[in-house]
């Protein structure tokens, strides 16, 4: 069961259409609401006016004074509303919400509300910002900072000083939107009377959960949270359906209990959601003269944007893979993120991680260059390796094996491309880096994640979670799981659909942690399960097991089995110094990449993809391999084409016409290799996957550009305009 | 959908007579007609709210326009609503007008090219229009037709400026005449040359788009030389400064870098959210030289 | 405005306005939610429908125009009795559909082009207008092989 690769529970659902997602869910008597934004990036809002040309008394509208609860999307800190009231700071910022039954009507209407706001002076970077805030115009605390860490061990000034060569480099990664096909969406029925019950496109149906109550001022019993079939996230839809959810529930709370449903089109879903932030990332490298990593000091900025929403959790996460997968006893790393006046930066797969990884791989690329050392045999030498100590004082006890992992990457990629006259400049390049499965540090601890199975009256059998499939496959591989260790067809198990009045809460489905934080805790509820219903008698399997488990349930035993996380032995972490063991399992990767540049356009173009990784046991390989190829294919999407343009911290090219993705014809197949070394607390061997191949493909890009054209990019995307100018000022090829 | 369906109005005429009355009617308050073709232009800023209301005078039913694409000996007449996916399918034009192909294929996905036409392209004269550099290289010719009558004239001569073009509120665009190039007696056969550059390879919108023609006499002397270019002005132009510099002269190395070097009279590149004035330059340069590179050996 | 349209074999008739998008006219005056909304601006291929057997993006279809074709949405692919038609089932199998939402649009794409394979060099051009931001297209590729092999048009 567990290494198959059956197929997906929800395959056939999808593959005819019936699977439904939000917006084709029938609700009767629905009204359809939209959301009215600013559309300057800081000021003061005086007045709003509702213009004439729609029926107005039709309109349900909804302001800040119309809010029940507290006008706060709970998350880490309370500083963002609702809806804004006084001061704006962000274009695309909820001022109003206004709903009606015809949704050309509201279309309209969205079109006839005036906001008056008094512009203050805004800020678009984070030197900008931290200027300001010295000038006496902070936006938040004193010094418009969301977050600082600082980790270090040894004495990296020191060892600075000593080392025989310093090379230093600055790293910019720019904005990307997640965009999932299917937008925002969720339908919401709330009163007083009846409280409040959300259906919606989501990752997290709890965090929905726990941002309702609050703004609605109701208790957490009287609020529910149904997960409707959810077209893609990637970290999109993590903390962002709280804002949506909580403004359809204040809709509904306002039309009283009629259900609202609230659908963005692309439009407003690129122009006012979360993005990845972006970041510059300064470092300053040792090197004995023949390739030693002697020292690192690394300075981590992120763009947060105008609120502080979960930045300070992804500034970590970049913060805990800065340096990459290089053993270095003298390091240090000082992040910051910093508040500017743009819509608020979010989770997007990696959380931070792509960011600092891009930074520390081109650096490598760099350095070597520096050195006159080839960049494959500086990595080598450097590699982590058993024994070796991150950042935060965790000592390897397993091989990562890089070294076999980047011999296995170079072989699939064969011969290097001959070149022929006139045609492109070829080069080719590799990334070898590692991801953090689950949550940091005490993360998993604090969170405390419950999943449970049920014995339901026929013998098959419940799995009860509220981690949410939201394309990776989630429920397929729960069923495989459960299937496995109680030995009965995956057609005997059912995976409920999450809705926090009949799933507890498995934590929220981010941060590669499902399969195996979740998938372990089902193992375990199954073998408690198991071991009940045989109840010391012979063991048990298939039908004769379902046929045990009815019985069981009809001598009315227990037939709920549940699990509650507890962290694997000898895993500790202390948040107070940011040391200790920052994830308990670590996966591994390399990527290899041969790419041609277009000798006029100078566009880049990826020819031939290889990623080999180590993620523990592959628990269903046709789900393990898409999950590599779309990180890969995002990643590349990052690092080639997809450019967020702002003005005033706003995206403009927010149209799929202009935001560009690779589509088919630009993509190669990927090519994904297992390595498998199985993991002791994961289910079946299991580790986290699904962020891991987002790391490699911008810097393995970077280095494949270096290598064809002699230039080193330190900022993506690599746009052919940017190349182009590159080339240029290194006064040409140098290949 | 972001308009509000009620503000428009759909006429749907079936004869041409009809669809021109409708939009004589409509002449009066300018945009208060407009015709529709395949939809796939109009349809995007429908669908986003910027359209001002109007009557849609969809020309789908029209009977004078179901008649196929036709050749007239070396000319290819389309009518109002001939796709690009019409012109892929078509084996003489595969042969006999490649750059209508090859442009064709490049013009948005197969979805697109399906349902998109090439007088719609025209009509709504955006300088990023893929198809038009092409119908300019072949020197097409357009027939105009009102309830005042018919007129024809050089594609060449259309486009005013931004948007805009000679086209009449109470025109419709009935036909598009598309000559075969022939090449002289003795002469070497005619080069034609088709290249885009996208933001991305292919469902994109242009960065800059070239595309063109010579003829050459026995001597290899260039008497013909038809270079169009979009995205690089107001109006996707032809490039006549490189155009002269190529006339009278055998295509070498030389000549390449004249009309690299007179193309950048021809244009006006902007900056914008695609990509920049000063790369936009570099690749007119680059696509000029290429249209004109020496024969090779 | 009543609009006569030929969808999945059977003719209905529905009161919509004749402006209306096709991809609206159908999930909401017919229920076919199948079709599924992605950018509203012809680029993501999420609402692809065939008209004569032709892929299109019915985000960009005024339903009037709609009338004279023989509409196929997603729902009208398998076979009556429910079973699979192959491309349907390859997708499946094979990992082409992850979140599903441009699932219907890249199996009808695909069909269309197995169907007609003159109107694509590849199966690269073939789906260049249908985006899928979780498969990286790799899965989708075998897919669409397995079904072509497998006689699957």
């Amino acid at each position: 069961m567990i290494g198959e690769s059956p197929t997906r529970t929800d395959g056939a659902a999808k593959v005819t259409g019936r699977a439904l997602y939000i917006d084709d869910v029938p609700f009767e008597g629905l009204l359809h609401g939209k959301t009215i934004r600013t559309t300057v990036p800081r000021g003061r809002l005086r007045g709003v006016r509702f213009l004439p040309g729609v029926p107005w008394d039709e309109f349900v509208v909804v302001t800040a004074a119309d809010i029940p609860g507290r006008n706060v999307v709970v998350l880490i800190e309370h500083d963002q509303p609702y809806l804004a009231h006084d001061v704006v700071r962000h274009v695309a910022e909820p001022v109003v919400l206004i709903a009606h039954p015809d949704k050309g009507m509201v279309e309209k209407a969205a079109t006839l509300v005036a906001l008056d706001i008094d512009p203050l002076p805004a800020v678009f970077t984070i030197d900008d910002s931290v200027a300001a805030a010295a000038a006496g115009d902070a936006q938040h605390g004193e010094d418009n900072v969301f977050k600082r860490y600082h980790v270090a061990r040894g004495d990296a000034p020191a060892a600075l000083a000593r080392a025989d060569v310093v090379v230093e480099g600055t790293y910019e990664t720019g904005a990307q939107e997640q965009l999932y096909i299917e937008t925002q969406g969720v339908v919401a029925i709330a009163s007083p009377a009846r409280g409040v019950t959300v259906w919606g496109s989501m990752q997290c149906p709890y965090y929905v959960h726990k941002a309702l109550g609050p703004v609605l001022g109701l208790p957490p019993e009287r609020v529910r949270v149904i997960q409707t079939v959810t077209g893609g996230g990637f970290g999109g839809k993590e903390e962002y359906p709280n804002v949506i959810a909580g403004h359809a529930a204040l809709l509904s709370w306002k039309a009283g209990g009629r259900p609202v449903k609230l659908v963005y089109d692309r439009l407003e879903d690129m122009w006012a959601t979360t993005k990845r932030h972006p970041s510059r990332t300064t470092i300053r490298a040792g090197f004995t003269r023949d390739g030693d990593l002697t020292a690192l000091h690394i300075a981590v900025d992120l763009d947060g944007g105008a609120y502080v929403t979960l930045t300070p959790v992804v500034l970590s996460r970049g913060t805990l893979h800065a340096g990459g997968a290089y053993a270095c006893d003298d390091i240090s790393i000082e992040a910051r993120a910093v508040l500017t006046n743009a819509p608020p930066y979010g989770a997007f797969r990696g959380f931070g991680a792509p960011q600092t990884i891009f930074a520390i791989e081109m650096h490598m690329e760099r350095a070597a260059r520096v050195l006159g050392i080839d960049p494959l045999d500086l990595r080598r030498r450097n590699f982590l390796r058993p024994g070796d100590t991150l950042p935060t004082g965790q000592t390897l006890t397993e091989d990562p094996g890089l070294d076999a992992m980047l011999d296995e990457a170079l072989a699939a990629l064969g011969p290097r491309p001959v070149a022929t006259p006139g045609g492109p400049w070829h080069g080719r390049g590799v990334a070898t880096f590692f991801h953090g499965s689950g949550f940091t540090g005490s993360g998993e601890v604090k969170l405390a994640s419950r999943a449970a199975l049920e014995i339901a009256a026929d013998g098959r059998i419940k799995v009860l979670a509220a981690s949410t499939d939201i394309g990776q496959g989630t429920n397929t591989v729960f069923t495989q799981i459960v299937a496995e260790r109680l030995g009965i067809p995956l057609a005997d198990i059912e995976v409920v659909p999450p809705d926090t009045d009949i799933v507890p809460d498995s934590g929220p489905t981010v941060a590669s942690r499902t399969s195996m934080v979740v998938g372990q805790l089902l193992d375990q509820a199954a073998q408690d399960l198991k071991l009940a219903v045989q109840a010391g008698g012979p063991p048990s399997s298939g039908p004769d097991f379902v046929s045990r488990a009815a019985a069981h349930v009809a001598a009315g035993k227990p037939r709920h089995y549940e699990r509650q996380y507890e962290p694997p032995a000898g895993v500790s972490w202390d948040d107070a110094t940011y040391t200790g063991d920052a994830y308990a399992a670590y996966a591994w990767s390399v990527h290899a990449v041969d790419v041609t540049i277009d000798r006029l356009t100078h566009q880049a173009e990826v020819a031939d993809f290889v990623a080999v990784q180590e993620v523990g046991r592959v628990l269903h390989p046709i789900l393990a391999a898409g999950q590599i190829e779309g990180g890969v294919a995002q990643g590349i999407g990052w690092a080639l084409y997809e450019d967020v343009v702002l003005r005033d911290g706003a995206m403009v090219n927010h149209q799929l016409t202009n935001y560009i993705l690779p589509t088919a014809a630009d993509t190669v197949p990927i090519r994904t290799i297992f390595h498998e070394r199985p993991y002791a607390y994961g289910p079946g061997g299991a580790k986290g996957i699904g962020e891991l191949p987002m790391d490699g493909p911008a810097p393995a890009i970077g280095a494949a550009i270096a290598d064809a054209l002699g230039v080193l990019l330190p900022r993506i995307p690599f746009l052919p305009e940017r190349i182009l100018v590159a080339v240029d000022a290194a006064g040409g090829v140098k290949p | 959908m972001r308009s509000r369906l009620e503000d428009f109005d759909v006429a749907c005429p079936t004869s041409l007579d009809q669809a021109l009355a409708l939009l004589a009617a409509g002449a009066a308050r300018p945009g208060s007609a407009t015709p529709l073709a395949g939809a796939t232009d109009l349809y995007v800023p429908f669908n986003a709210g910027h359209v001002a209301p109007t009557t849609f005078v969809s020309l789908h039913a029209v009977a004078e326009f179901k008649a196929p694409a036709r050749w007239d000996g070396d000319v290819y007449t389309m009518g109002p609503l001939t796709t690009y996916a019409d012109c892929r399918r078509d084996s003489r034009v595969a042969r006999d007008l490649p750059l209508l192909v090859a442009a064709a294929r490049e013009l948005g996905a197969l979805q697109i090219q399906n349902r998109g036409t090439w007088a719609g392209n025209i009509a709504n004269a955006s300088p990023a229009a893929d198809g038009v550099p092409v119908l300019l290289a072949y020197d097409a010719t357009l027939e105009l037709t009102s309830p005042r009558g018919r007129r024809t004239l050089a594609l060449t001569d259309y486009f005013t400026g931004y948007k805009t073009s000679l086209r009449a509120a109470d025109e419709l665009i009935t036909a598009i005449t598309v000559p075969m190039p022939r090449p002289a007696v003795g002469a070497p056969p005619v080069r034609v040359f088709f290249r885009k550059v996208g933001t991305r390879r292919l469902q994109a919108i242009s960065k800059v788009v070239a595309a063109g023609v010579i003829e050459r006499d026995a001597a290899g002397v260039v008497t013909t030389a038809r270079l169009a270019l979009g995205s690089v002005a107001p109006v996707t132009v032809r490039a006549r400064a490189a155009e002269a510099a190529l006339t009278g002269r055998p295509l070498d190395a030389r000549a390449a870098e004249a009309a690299a070097r007179a193309v950048m009279t021809d244009i006006a590149p902007i900056d914008d959210v695609r990509s920049t004035r000063d790369y936009r330059a570099r690749m007119a340069a680059g696509l000029a030289r290429a249209f004109a590179a020496p024969d090779p050996v | 405005m009543k609009l006569i349209l030929k969808i999945n074999g059977a003719s209905r008739s529905v009161e919509a306005h004749p402006a209306k998008r096709l991809l609206d006219v159908l999930r909401e005056e017919c229920g076919l939610t199948g079709t599924k909304e992605g950018c509203g601006e012809g680029e993501c291929g999420a609402c692809t429908v065939l008209l004569d057997g032709r892929p299109v993006m019915s985000c960009l279809v005024p339903a009037c125009q709609a009338q004279a074709a023989a509409i196929t949405t997603i729902e009208g692919l398998a076979a009556r009795d429910g079973a699979l038609h192959p491309m349907q089932a390859a997708f499946a199998h094979e990992g082409g559909s992850q979140c599903g939402i441009c699932t219907p649009g890249m199996i009808l794409a695909a069909v269309a082009w197995t169907r007609d394979p003159d109107t694509a060099d590849s199966v690269g051009e073939a789906l260049a207008g249908n985006l899928c931001r979780c498969t990286g297209y790799t899965k989708i590729f075998a897919a669409v092989a397995a079904a072509r092999d497998g006689g699957g048009t």
